[in-house]
């Protein structure tokens, strides 16, 4: 499972100035590595996005990650995030679903 | 020829003579081994497998309280200068509980007996099977069949005598939680299911206990520490739980056996630094393990919520609330491992495996399609079977037509034979009649499922059928 890039397209205004983008790294965990089949994955996003509009491109990508987006633990960096902070480029933003075998 | 069929047949005799003569040898030990602990029970005031006399309790005459053996024993911990004899004579006044004796409980149990937790306590109700040996090391051979508790306590005991072992052989509810958890100081959750997880870290918030929490399925492992030191629980991180198709099971998604022992390892870890007072437990982190990239990732995770409804500001939830809790309906699914037994199908799109193997004898023109995914189908399958694993049956139904169709080719001269059958089996029998629902929806009306799967067919056609 290596990881991919995808490039969602922006909007360009009359081609006058190209919308600024940031590079982040999304990582998936348990479930997650399941429903998407990689490990990461390379996202580009308009700057000024949060955590919540990547999560959301990236459930558009991968549609059977909705099952478990509602019961996940986001990190950014490894540090606590909440869905409404912003990301900057080459962040990386962690799915972690729970496991509960054992 | 002869010789060798009569020379295989001696051994076999000798070996059921030797298995015989071992059973004969176990019963004899289980049988002393409770004579003891009723003995010791009787002086020690209500805790089995009690500490034997000689190196029994903290009554030496050192001011640290351990005895010349103590010091003999734990030595190694003794010599470390930031754990030292303060943190083992904390360990050795402490009391841990560990929640399920599987592939988690197994590394956790034996590194708590053996550093000498005070008091070890250990649920389960279930009994050891073969399929439990590759990962759950604390068992042994001698023990299938027989209870897990019985079989972790024997080991623990076996490696140091001098802890208090208390076996609780029953599965853990809400009506005897809040009775066991209270005698411990430290709860250890190595159970395998999502209401469990739920019902644990309720307790441990009613009680305020702090939960040493580890997870492992396939090749992946998590660790934290749950309601410590005004940290988060399980319910402020997940206040709602994972829908059922999320929650993997080692009995179903498979494990690395190795992967819950590490984990195990760590949960013993957190315990021992909770009970000695000594390092930084994983509070407010989670440790997630990667088996595969052999990677550690340790991410911070938010701190108790405000908001939440069992540890937070407003909340009511207390042991009346949780006593009346229904975990199972909440997280929608089942506290004991029993697989799912679905019933989506009418009974005349269904059949047993005994009418199968029969209607296989008789040579009716069939087409039997495995659904399950292809690395199972690679362990063991039935003869002529065609594997279109389910995930991808929508995508693939041209190529069960045309196996139907070139079914009714070989049987095209033979006109009474009548119409090709189309059987769908998978392993247990949830699959295939998920798999008949969606074939006679898109047209393969006469589709019917194997009840029970190869499950089933084991069960009622071929008993040396491999099971897995």
């Amino acid at each position: 499972m290596k990881g991919q890039e995808y490039r969602f397209e922006t909007s360009e205004s009359s081609g006058e100035k190209v919308e600024h983008l940031v590079q982040i790294k999304a990582l998936f965990f348990a479930r997650a590595r399941d429903l998407t089949g990689l490990n990461d994955m390379v996202l580009d996003v308009p700057s000024g996005s949060t955590a919540k509009d990547c999560l959301n491109k990236i459930v558009g990508k991968f549609p059977r990650l909705e099952e478990i987006i509602g019961c996940v633990v986001l990190a950014l960096n490894e540090d606590y995030t909440t869905e409404s902070t912003i990301v900057k480029d080459k962040d990386e933003l962690a799915i972690i679903p729970p496991i509960s075998g054992g | 020829m002869a010789s060798t069929t009569t020379e295989s047949s001696r051994i076999l005799h000798e070996i059921e003579t030797l298995k015989s003569a071992r059973s004969d040898l176990d019963r004899r030990i289980s049988s002393l081994e409770s004579q003891l602990r009723d003995l010791n029970h009787h002086q020690n005031n209500g805790v089995s497998h009690a500490p034997s006399a000689s190196v029994s309790t903290l009554d030496s005459t050192f001011p640290h309280g351990l005895s010349p053996d103590m010091i003999y024993r734990y030595s190694r911990h003794l010599l470390l200068p930031s754990f030292g004899v303060q943190a083992q004579s904390r360990l050795l006044k402490s009391s841990i509980l560990v929640v399920g004796a599987g592939g988690l409980g197994s590394p956790a149990l034996m590194y708590l007996a053996a550093c000498g937790a005070g008091r070890l306590g250990i649920v389960d109700h279930d009994v050891v099977e073969l399929n439990n040996m590759h990962r759950q090391i604390i068992h042994t051979e001698a023990y299938i069949g027989r209870s897990k508790v019985e079989s972790a306590a024997a080991t623990c005991h076996s490696i140091n005598s001098t802890v208090q072992i208390v076996e609780h052989k029953e599965a853990l509810r809400t009506s005897n939680a809040l009775e066991i958890f209270s005698k411990y100081d430290i709860i250890v959750d190595a159970t395998d299911n999502a209401p469990s997880r739920y019902m644990i870290s309720d307790c441990c918030v009613v009680l305020g206990k702090p939960l040493v929490s580890g997870a492992a399925v396939g090749l992946e492992g998590q660790l934290t520490v749950y309601n410590y030191n005004g940290g988060p629980c399980y319910r402020c991180l997940f206040p709602t739980p994972p829908p059922t198709t999320a929650c993997q099971r080692c009995s179903d998604s498979g494990v690395l056996g190795v992967v819950p022992g590490i984990i195990g390892c760590l949960q013993a870890l957190e315990a021992i630094k909770i009970a000695s007072a000594v390092g930084e437990p994983l509070s407010g982190r989670m440790l997630l393990f990667d088996a595969l990239a052999a990677r550690i990732r340790t991410v911070k995770i938010r701190g108790r919520s405000l908001q939440c409804e069992v540890c937070g500001e407003n909340s009511k939830f207390k042991a009346a609330q949780f006593q009346e809790f229904d975990y199972e309906k909440f997280t929608q699914s089942p506290l004991s491992t029993s697989p799912l037994r679905l019933k989506l199908l009418e009974p005349h799109s269904r059949i047993s495996a005994k009418e199968y193997s029969d209607r296989l004898r008789n040579g009716e023109s069939h087409v039997l399609l495995d659904v399950r995914p292809e690395h199972h189908f690679k362990i063991v399958s039935l003869p002529n079977s065609l594997n279109v694993p389910l995930a991808s049956l929508d995508g693939r139904l041209e190529e069960v037509g045309l196996a139907l169709k070139e079914e009714e080719h070989k049987q095209g001269s033979d006109s009474s034979s009548g119409d090709v059958q189309l059987y769908v089996v998978c392993r247990r029998g949830n699959d295939s009649q998920r798999a008949v629902k969606a074939l006679q929806e898109k047209g393969f009306t006469s589709a019917k499922d194997i009840i029970g799967g190869l499950e089933g067919w084991a069960r009622e056609v071929d008993p040396t059928y491999p099971a897995y």
